[in-house]
């Protein structure tokens, strides 16, 4: 998916091979929110929230897929970004579904910078320790400061204006769907330039051995900090989608619980690969919701089995074991 | 004024004096080995130099420079660049990827969000010399985890020339690998750069006489010889300082 083939070794132009891929894997995606479309319409609500928070695994899929940091706290800036542009559509009126997803990205941002400067303070179980005091912090300063964010009743009053003055945010969630696909398509692309780039290279190297990446005079802390706010950016664009399209924002999107589910997701998919935070949020949202209209009382220990199953069968994730599915026919055959 | 040069270094872990008054000095195109006994401060005193540990007193410069106060990724921009004992590399990428990444480091670039080094044609060349030179290329684009581990090493060298330093420490090139690989290392560092300025740490006292100019012994933290290959083998301290009174 992202790195080449051992064989296009003697192929030129791996550039424009690249820019192929790119485009075939935009197909991909743009096909199947068609097809999702066309099947379920009175889901779209329920596939738009599945967009937003698959924004937050991609997200949380870049710090600690790609960069190796431990983070149990990640929601903190999804909620940034939801209470961000709820704040401003509820209480100062900026209505602008485009503004509120740039003041989304903005607060997200600058929520993952701050964050980072303590997180990456610490190392291995002490990093995780202080990811989730710092989602608790923020879970509970949402919930005093309640005359700006409602507190625990959640954020209500959020009237996004039609989007380019054209399109009304109806009761069946045609624009927030349409308008979650086009944020999807838009941020998949920025993120494969983004780790294939220099910068997301010394991230990956950075994972495997800072030491190294050290030695070679390159900054370990800084680096980490630019990406935490590169992905702070995308999970605040995910939350100021979940205020668009659902109109309230709740204290959950604050929570420990939604940033450990995003990290269930991310394994669940496959760690470091874009399309593995993707498929394992479908999975274990659409799974999650199937499974608890089903039976409301022991949902959550099918979600667990299923995650067993996965981390022992497939201890790389589904697209991991997609991929070494694929590799295999592929041997077979030449 | 030389090269690069420490000055009464000295460390104490505890009661333990690891680094004892440790002076000497390296000239451009100079190739020194730096040998000792186990345990005898080689490994602390590199990590010294590269400012991973902090000295409790002494200075070292680099181009009439004191760098004793620089962080460690301060002195590779300076110019200091270290290989590492026991291979250090990111297992899960390719060998192309490796150096690109040293050469773009080098250059300032490591920190581009939207570029790509395939798509850099003056990186792709210097990329090629190097891989080219080590007799890397054909496993350019193999993720390191799946290569053998003499051409792990290798690849350690090919690192530290991208990063073309002024100094290079070399810690133990040749460690872990068969003595019929070590000649593949030695071809390597013929290969560095004339003018620079090279201090390896080796065990393999043949590849020592035919790498190093010049010898320096450490002893319980102490330099006890400076001077050439010829001198060291009839030295009385340094035959004490191996064989202990055996060499009585």
């Amino acid at each position: 998916m992202t790195g080449f083939p051992v064989s296009a070794a003697t192929t030129p132009n791996l550039w424009q091979r690249s820019a192929r891929a790119d485009a075939i894997a935009v197909l991909v995606v743009a096909a199947t929110a068609l097809v999702l479309f066309l099947l379920f319409p009175q889901s779209l609500a329920l596939l738009t929230r599945i967009v937003a928070i698959m924004l937050l695994v991609l997200s949380l899929d870049l710090v600690t897929g790609y960069s190796g940091v431990a983070t149990l706290g990640h929601a903190t800036v999804f909620g940034a970004g939801a209470y961000a542009a709820g704040i401003l559509a509820a209480r100062f009126g900026v209505a602008d579904p485009l503004l509120m997803l740039a003041i989304g990205a903005l607060a997200g941002a600058l929520a993952g910078g701050v964050s980072s400067l303590v997180i990456l303070r610490g190392h291995g179980l002490g990093q995780l320790v202080l990811s989730i005091a710092i989602v608790q912090l923020a879970h509970e300063m949402a919930n005093k400061f309640s005359s700006w964010t409602g507190g625990s009743d959640g954020l209500s009053g959020i009237m996004p204006s039609p989007l380019f003055g054209l399109f009304r945010f109806d009761l069946w969630g045609r624009t927030g769907y349409w308008l979650a696909v086009a944020l999807l398509i838009i941020v998949f692309l920025v993120l494969r330039a983004v780790v294939r780039s220099p910068f997301g290279m010394l991230c990956r190297g950075i994972k495997q051995d800072p030491v190294r990446v050290r030695a070679m005079g390159a900054p370990v802390y800084f680096t980490l900090v630019k990406m935490y706010a590169i992905a702070g950016a995308v999970a605040g664009l995910g939350g100021a989608l979940s205020a668009i399209s659902t109109k309230v924002v709740g204290l959950d999107s604050l929570s420990f619980s939604l940033s450990a589910e995003a990290l269930v997701m991310l394994v669940l998919g496959g760690t470091g690969k874009i399309f593995g935070a993707m498929l394992g949020t479908i999975v274990f949202v659409w799974f999650e919701d199937i499974v608890s209209a089903i039976n409301p009382f022991h949902w959550l220990t099918i979600v667990g089995v299923l995650l067993v199953v996965v981390v022992l069968f497939a201890p790389k994730g589904l697209v991991g074991a997609i991929e070494s599915v694929v590799s295999r026919m592929r041997g077979r055959k030449t | 004024m030389s090269l690069f040069s420490i000055r009464n270094l000295n460390k104490h872990f505890g009661g333990l004096a690891v680094t004892d008054h440790v002076s000497f000095s390296l000239e451009k195109g100079n190739r020194v080995a730096l040998i000792g006994p186990n345990g005898a401060g080689k490994t602390t005193l590199v990590n010294l130099v590269t400012g991973h540990i902090k000295p409790d007193s002494g200075e070292v410069f680099l181009d009439n420079q004191n760098i004793t106060s620089l962080s460690p990724s301060a002195r590779v921009k300076a110019g200091l660049v270290r290989s590492f004992q026991v291979t250090r590399l990111f297992s899960e990428m390719t060998p192309e990827e490796h150096v690109a990444l040293a050469i773009l480091q080098r250059r300032g670039r490591s920190g581009h969000i939207f570029a790509h080094y395939r798509a850099m044609p003056e990186v792709m060349a210097e990329l090629r010399d190097i891989l080219g030179l080590l007799n890397l290329d054909a496993l350019a684009r193999i993720p390191v985890s799946d290569i053998a581990y003499g051409q792990q090493r290798l690849l350690e060298i090919a690192l530290v020339m991208a990063l073309r330093p002024k100094v290079l420490l070399l810690d133990e090139p040749a460690a872990g690998l068969p003595s019929t690989d070590t000649v593949l290392i030695e071809k390597a560092l013929a290969q560095l750069p004339p003018d620079l300025a090279v201090l390896m740490i080796e065990h393999d006292m043949d590849f020592v006489f035919r790498f190093a100019q010049r010898v320096i012994v450490l002893a319980a933290g102490a330099v006890i010889f400076d001077g050439t290959p010829q001198a060291v083998a009839a030295d009385a301290r340094v035959r004490e300082a191996y064989l202990g009174s055996y060499a009585a």
